[in-house]
């Protein structure tokens, strides 16, 4: 059963040294505002496929605003988004499923009184085919349906560790361990396009290196592309293959990690005028 | 289309329901009061109402004056709304919105049984001096009593606004409705605010079950009626006294226009769920009423 | 447990389950051979019927947290659609149920839209609108009583292939039937990822929404579904308990009546509404057996009636502080206490 859903799953392939010509995602000019607030002043960026992308900045540098315009929950008062092939002016947050985009919440938003199991599970409702009236009776083509995305949800979870907590209700958890079941939602979905809203914010240093070695390990097994919001900047230039940094909604910065962290402008927008 | 004495009596019945809009938009500012500092929607507000004016009513016709039955009965909702913050919030104090609203209705039921175990359940008339002659303004019939009822709900409002702008505890109120823990963290007294708040209100139900309870007299339906208030809620915003006052006014107006132009076709009786229809409509239209504050989520 | 696992195999499962059959044996067959007449017609009639109420409830207001004030409002187009079938076009019993049943969800679904963009207190609101216009509609339009003068219809006798349903003990079973078959779709419904998903979207929406979960579609699909079975409910309530049918048995205090029943039963559990039904059903029987034992019948019927009220506000307030989770987390120690002394 178990190597049969492997075979599924992508090849394992080496990261791209080169930058991919093909885009995962490609922001344009994206701009927002909130009443007087720009939330985010042209910002362009691009994602290749299989890349691992971090967004940084200091705080209201606008970073959730792009996550939350490429998930739809705020609508862009200019600009375009290319998802895969398509190009959006407004995202609706109902089709990032099929469109092969998951996220995480800054704030956690998984289902409190469900379990991690139910949690997990819930990432794959989009693609449940079976009818209301087929589940009630329990027919064979819903209940086939249930074992399947069940060896899902099992398989995620034991590449994340966290077979022995499937039957706890989230809201006992730990926050390290509830950030985990959120991540372990978005990649049972087999997403092309990850979006992280600080996964790592409160957690330890080991938890930390844990969780970033679950964020690297399925960009290898299924190549999907990763944009990261972090503050953490030891995790992100650890983790990210190329880097943008944001401050007070424009794009002063992008690049690799070497390159960023010696740029002026980023050292100015962190640090202060002084020290640039 | 319309002769000349078809418009006055079009302008005559919008008055009349504008008038009894103010009433609305008094019993709605009770809600808004509560709901502004606590986050609580008060479903217990009309019975609050009935039972305000059920004391005053007793008391008058127990022979005690009428200025004294007046103090007696502020004196009496004062102390309820302390014993409710006492006995309701604080142990509930943690617990989401809905849970809180739901105690309120618990709360409307024991204040409802309450009220008419003591005082009885027959209907009272209440006199308040205020003479119920029509007169006449460019052909058009005013009721006095409407016109004095909207100046004491005027007068009201006014005095509230300048509580909140410029008292100590009006400012106070205003922290805890902004920000609870910013508030707590201030120090700002939330347990006192409330009560207060809760206190504040029942004056409120007092003024609004005095006057509703002289246009219709004193029974238990005043709580029904009441209920009214919570469709001008919905249209002005939970959070907003000039929304009530403004959707008591549109939804006072238009139930009356629908009560006598649309009623007839269908047999009347329109006025017990016109409001509702209509407040269900514009939030079909706009999910945050007309006034109330669009909430920008941060994610 | 763990929604989406298989369950386990057969045996184990019936044996889990041995306390339910008992009940259930009792219920079919130790009540109508034991039990007084009294019992079924004044008890356990009424509590069928507010049971299943506060299933259909429970399945919109527990599970989906969409609060609705109006569900007397269902309970009595269940019934005025029942009786207008029967008048009109005489089907068989089964049929005319289900067809109330598809009539009281239409309505739901008219009345739900709203929930599609409104949350809280705006839906709450919307919900009151339903329950006032229902009625007003059931009362004003003659051609629903079939302009009977009184307005109040005796509810005609029930048929079930040719056997009348006449007898207490037939309707007694035909409540039960009822309400155990519909129970078991319910439980079947939300002991699985259709249940999740309304869990899931009352939990956090947004995010339900972003994952992928179809809110609109489950939403109203609550809705339809709580509706229907709150419209069989008030099939229930009219046919096989008053066997009278009238709008006014079906007013706001009523809608109060059943979200006090899951509230105190235990909001998204099934066994809550059962036990937040007996409590409803019970508790004004026992309070006028007491006050007639205590106070001789001195106190009138009137008084004894606020009393009441007074009471249930107070045991509303009580749950919510001391035990949100209601009855059923009440029941739910008693049993793990009993398992642990034996």
């Amino acid at each position: 059963m178990t190597s049969a859903v492997l075979r599924r799953i992508a090849p394992a392939r080496a990261v791209p040294t080169t930058l991919h010509p093909a885009y995962a995602l490609a922001l344009s000019r994206i701009s927002l505002s909130f009443g007087g607030i720009h939330a985010l002043r042209e910002v362009s960026f691009q994602v290749a496929e299989g890349e691992i992308r971090a967004v940084i900045g200091p705080n209201g540098a606008g970073k959730s605003s792009v996550l939350n315009v490429i998930s739809g929950l705020y609508q862009a008062d200019s600009g375009s988004l290319v998802l895969g092939a398509q190009v959006f002016e407004h995202v609706s947050p109902q089709a990032l499923a099929n469109l092969g985009v998951a996220r995480t919440f800054q704030n956690l938003a998984l289902f409190p009184s469900l379990s991690v199991a139910a949690n997990i599970a819930a990432g794959l409702t989009f693609q449940r085919k079976a009818w209301a009236i087929s589940q009630v009776f329990r027919l064979p083509n819903a209940r086939a349906e249930n074992r399947t995305i069940a060896d899902q949800v099992a398989e995620i979870a034991a590449r994340l560790n966290l077979t022995p907590h499937l039957d706890r209700t989230v809201s006992t958890l730990s926050y390290g361990l509830q950030k985990r079941v959120e991540l372990a939602r978005a990649l049972v979905a087999r997403p092309k396009l990850l979006l992280l809203d600080e996964p790592m914010a409160g957690m330890t240093a080991t938890e930390k290196a844990e969780m970033a070695g679950y964020i690297r390990a399925a960009r290898d097994t299924t190549g999907l592309s990763v944009i990261l919001i972090e503050h953490d900047i030891g995790v992100v230039m650890g983790l990210s293959d190329r880097v943008a940094v944001l401050d007070y909604g424009s794009k002063i910065a992008d690049g690799t990690s070497a390159e960023v962290q010696r740029d002026p402008g980023v050292i100015r927008a962190y640090l202060g005028q002084e020290a640039a | 289309m319309m002769d000349w004495f078809g418009f006055l009596f079009l302008i005559e019945v919008t008055i009349g329901g504008l008038l009894s809009g103010v009433m609305y938009a008094l019993v709605a500012i009770g809600f808004v009061l509560i709901y502004k500092t606590s986050g609580v929607l008060n479903f217990a507000q009309g019975a609050m109402v009935l039972f305000a004016a059920l004391t005053f009513v007793s008391l008058v016709e127990a022979g005690v004056p009428f200025v004294f039955a007046l103090i007696i009965s502020a004196a009496i909702m004062v102390a309820l709304g302390f014993a409710i913050e006492r006995t309701v919030l604080r142990p509930l104090a943690n617990r989401s919105p809905m849970t809180l609203f739901m105690a309120t209705l618990g709360l409307s039921y024991i204040i409802e049984g309450a009220a008419q175990i003591i005082w009885g359940t027959e209907v009272h008339r209440l006199d308040l001096g205020i003479s119920n002659a029509p007169f006449q303004v460019a052909g058009v019939f005013i009721s006095t009593f409407d016109l004095v009822a909207a100046a004491i709900a005027g007068v009201l409002v006014a005095s509230l606004t300048a509580f909140f702008r410029w008292t100590r505890t009006g400012l106070a109120f205003r922290a805890v409705a902004d920000d609870q823990f910013a508030a707590l963290a201030v120090g700002l007294r939330l347990d006192r605010t409330w009560a207060t708040v809760w206190a504040a209100a029942g004056i409120v139900a007092l003024v609004a079950g005095l006057l509703w309870g002289a246009r219709l007299g004193v029974q238990f339906s005043l709580s029904l009626i009441v209920l009214k208030a919570l469709p001008v809620l919905v249209l002005g915003g939970f959070d907003s006294v000039l929304g009530a006052i403004v959707a008591g006014l549109a939804i006072g107006a238009t139930e009356k226009l629908a009560e006598v132009y649309l009623g007839p076709f269908v047999g009347g009786g329109i006025e017990g769920w016109f409001a509702y229809v209509v407040a269900l409509l514009v939030l079909l239209i706009r999910p945050s009423g007309l006034f109330g504050q669009k909430l920008v989520e941060r994610f | 447990m763990s929604a989406i696992v298989d369950t386990p195999p057969q045996t184990q499962n019936y044996l889990r389950h041995w306390p339910l059959v008992a009940v259930l044996l009792a219920a079919f067959i130790g009540v109508p051979a034991f039990a007084p007449v009294y019992v079924l017609e004044a008890i356990l009639l009424p509590f069928l019927a507010l049971a299943l109420a506060g299933v259909g409830l429970n399945l919109l207001t527990g599970y989906g947290g969409q609060v609705s004030l109006g569900s007397a409002a269902f309970m009595a187009v269940g019934a005025f659609a029942a009786y207008n079938i029967q008048l009109r076009l005489a089907l068989a019993l089964p049929v005319t149920i289900l067809l109330s049943a598809l009539t009281a969800a239409t309505v739901g679904l008219i009345f739900g839209l709203p929930s599609l963009r409104l949350r809280g207190f705006y839906l709450a609101v919307s919900t009151l609108a339903a329950q006032f216009f229902v009625q007003w509609a059931l009362t004003k339009f003659g051609w629903f009583s079939n302009y009977s003068p009184s307005g109040v219809i005796s509810a005609p006798g029930l048929t079930l292939f040719g056997y009348s349903l006449d007898s207490t003990t037939s309707r007694y079973l035909l409540a039960l039937t009822l309400v155990t078959l519909i129970t078991l779709g319910v439980w079947a419904f939300t002991n699985g990822p259709l249940g999740n998903d309304l869990i899931a979207i009352r939990d956090n929406e947004t995010a339900a929404q972003i994952i992928g979960v179809p809110v609109l579609k489950t939403k109203l699909v609550a809705f339809a579904v709580s509706s229907a079975i709150i419209g069989v409910a008030g099939f229930l309530w009219a046919f096989t308990y008053l066997r009278t049918v009238e709008p006014a048995g079906f007013d706001l205090d009523r809608s109060f009546d059943i979200l006090f029943i899951i509230i105190i039963g235990g909001l998204a559990t099934l066994r809550g509404a059962f036990l937040g039904a007996g409590l409803i059903v019970v508790f004004p029987l026992l309070l006028s057996r007491l006050s007639a034992l205590a106070f001789g019948g001195m106190i009138d019927s009137g008084v004894l009636e606020l009393v009441q009220r007074i009471i249930l506000g107070s045991l509303i307030i009580a749950f919510l502080i001391v035990e949100p989770n209601g009855l059923a987390a009440i029941l739910d120690r008693v049993k793990r206490g009993f398992a642990r002394t034996f």
